[in-house]
């Protein structure tokens, strides 16, 4: 496990760059994290995804599936696509400081 | 009188009974075990059948065969538990009180949970072969395919035995080579992930494999839907995959009830402790097998490790003692590669795949992520295991512990 320098904020990460101390995270962080992958400007609906994996990795201890968060967020897996381009179930953990979906067994 | 009462007579269901009567006192405990038929099927078997290695009497037995004196079976379709007042209620009105109960029902194929996949679809250039009928159908439709591209495709994990898919690509390689005609058939492996499989040391020996065999992989391909007119399958981020034969591997979910007694997770999954199978709302609500939402593979050789475990630690629990073993996510996988050869993977929640040899350090008779033929014929004989000791609860002389012992550490 490695730590990272992010815009003055001292993060644990893993060899992906994944975040592994949740609770090093911060909104102003999830900002910069964003624009690392190319998201330049979190939405409220961006808001409304990050807010969902942020409370149910507190109460599951597990980063939420995009059919989780589709299912118990209400947030449908095409538009999940449409906020996080390509591979949204990595990146919106990525921006949450969650750690890397597991991609289940 | 205490009752049990397991949902399901499956493999976790049929295993724990099994364990359990002997070691529970007829003259205090009642053990009931529930199913909607009276048909045990050998599920890891139903990936030959396709290839006609199998037939399907070679995969059923009736499930009063494996349930043991002092058990009663009831067959009925379950409606939903009231885990409050600790009640199964039945289709037909028929309710079963318990003091304990075991969800053991399994995960399954459904279809219904793709656009596009629907009955008429199915069966025609579209195939899966979880099911008995829909293995059977396949088997008819390899025997007259004159060859294109034959796309395999996972819809969405977890599924059950997650390594089948991979098997049934390298299956078909060799199928179609023996009939002469590989050439005239294009093979890919189409998966929601972002490599042929879970874990990243198994994902590579397979990769390899795969490439070997001349089997295309698109991967992070996330379903949408299915056009059955055009034969493609269309992705979220809006790929287009064409087929001329679809074998597809369904979302798989567990069975509606759980959901209806508000059980189950957004696939109807039962969240337990992962190391104890008991559930995390209710004390005397363990979910084993498929059924439960463990971040391990849904296999059966997690249910029978599974099983050894449980079985301690219930006779503890209703004892109110603390249960002490800890369940550690130990699978155990054979893969066939084709023309007579296979590999074996052996993991839990912390150690993923390693190469080596299984169970007897550095004399197997198993290599562990190495293409043998022992492998292959461990594989085979595995059904005569399954039916003659597993089921009914006899021991097998592996230990439900994952060990490092016989395993090369591998660089990430």
């Amino acid at each position: 496990m490695a730590t990272a320098t992010l815009s003055g904020y001292e993060i644990h990460v893993d060899e992906e760059g994944f975040m592994t101390d949740p609770a090093e995270w911060s909104e102003e962080l999830a900002g910069f994290l964003a624009h690392q992958i190319g998201i330049d400007e979190l939405t409220e609906d961006h808001w409304k995804v990050i807010r969902f994996l942020r409370e149910d990795h507190a109460t599951e201890g597990t980063t939420a599936t995009l059919r989780r968060v589709s299912t118990l967020g209400g947030i449908p897996v095409k538009q999940l696509y449409a906020l996080f381009p390509k591979k949204p179930a990595k990146k919106m953990a990525y921006i949450a400081g969650l750690p890397k979906p597991k991609g289940c067994v | 009188m205490k009752h049990l009462v397991v949902l399901g007579a499956g493999t976790a269901g049929t295993m724990t009974v099994n364990k359990l009567r002997p070691r529970l006192d007829p003259a205090e405990w009642r053990i009931t075990v529930v199913d909607q038929d009276e048909t045990h099927l050998y599920q890891p078997g139903l990936l030959f059948i396709p290839f006609g290695i199998y037939d399907a009497g070679d995969v059923v037995k009736t499930r009063r065969e494996f349930v043991p004196r002092g058990v009663e079976l009831v067959v009925a379709g379950i409606d939903r538990i009231d885990p409050d007042e600790s009640r199964v209620i039945f289709e037909d009105g028929r309710t079963l009180d318990y003091d304990y109960l075991v969800i053991a029902t399994g995960t399954h194929p459904r279809p219904d949970q793709t656009p596009g996949l629907t009955d008429e679809a199915l069966h025609d250039t579209i195939h899966d072969f979880y099911t008995l009928e829909g293995a059977v159908a396949l088997a008819e439709a390899l025997e007259t395919w004159d060859g294109g591209r034959l796309v395999v495709n996972i819809m969405e994990m977890p599924i059950k035995c997650p390594v089948a898919p991979l098997e049934f690509v390298f299956l078909a390689d060799w199928f179609f080579h023996e009939r002469g005609m590989r050439d005239r058939v294009e093979l890919v492996f189409a998966t929601p992930l972002s490599e042929a499989f879970t874990k990243p040391i198994a994902a590579r020996h397979l990769a390899h494999l795969l490439d070997e065999k001349k089997i295309a992989v698109e991967t992070d391909f996330y379903v949408e839907q299915v056009d059955p007119e055009r034969n493609v399958l269309v992705s979220y981020d809006e790929r287009e995959l064409g087929y001329d034969l679809l074998v597809t591997v369904p979302v798989n979910m567990g069975a509606e009830y759980i959901a209806r007694s508000g059980l189950g997770d957004e696939l109807n999954h039962v969240p337990v402790d992962k190391h104890t199978f008991l559930s995390r709302d209710y004390d005397n609500v363990f979910a084993l097998g498929d059924a439960a939402d463990l971040p391990t593979s849904k296999a059966g050789s997690v249910v029978h490790f599974s099983v050894d475990v449980f079985t301690d630690n219930f006779l503890r629990h209703v004892e109110s003692l603390p249960m002490l073993e800890r369940f550690d996510g130990h699978a155990n996988c054979f893969i066939e590669s084709g023309f007579g050869k296979g590999l074996l993977i052996d993991f839990n929640y912390d150690t993923e795949p390693l190469p080596g040899k299984y169970p007897l350090p550095g004399i197997g008779p198993f290599s562990l992520l190495e293409e043998t033929e022992v492998n292959h014929w461990g594989k085979l004989l595995f059904r005569w295991t399954y039916w003659h000791v597993l089921l009914e609860g006899r021991p097998l002389p592996l230990p439900s512990r994952m060990l490092m012992a016989g395993k090369r550490r591998v660089e990430p």
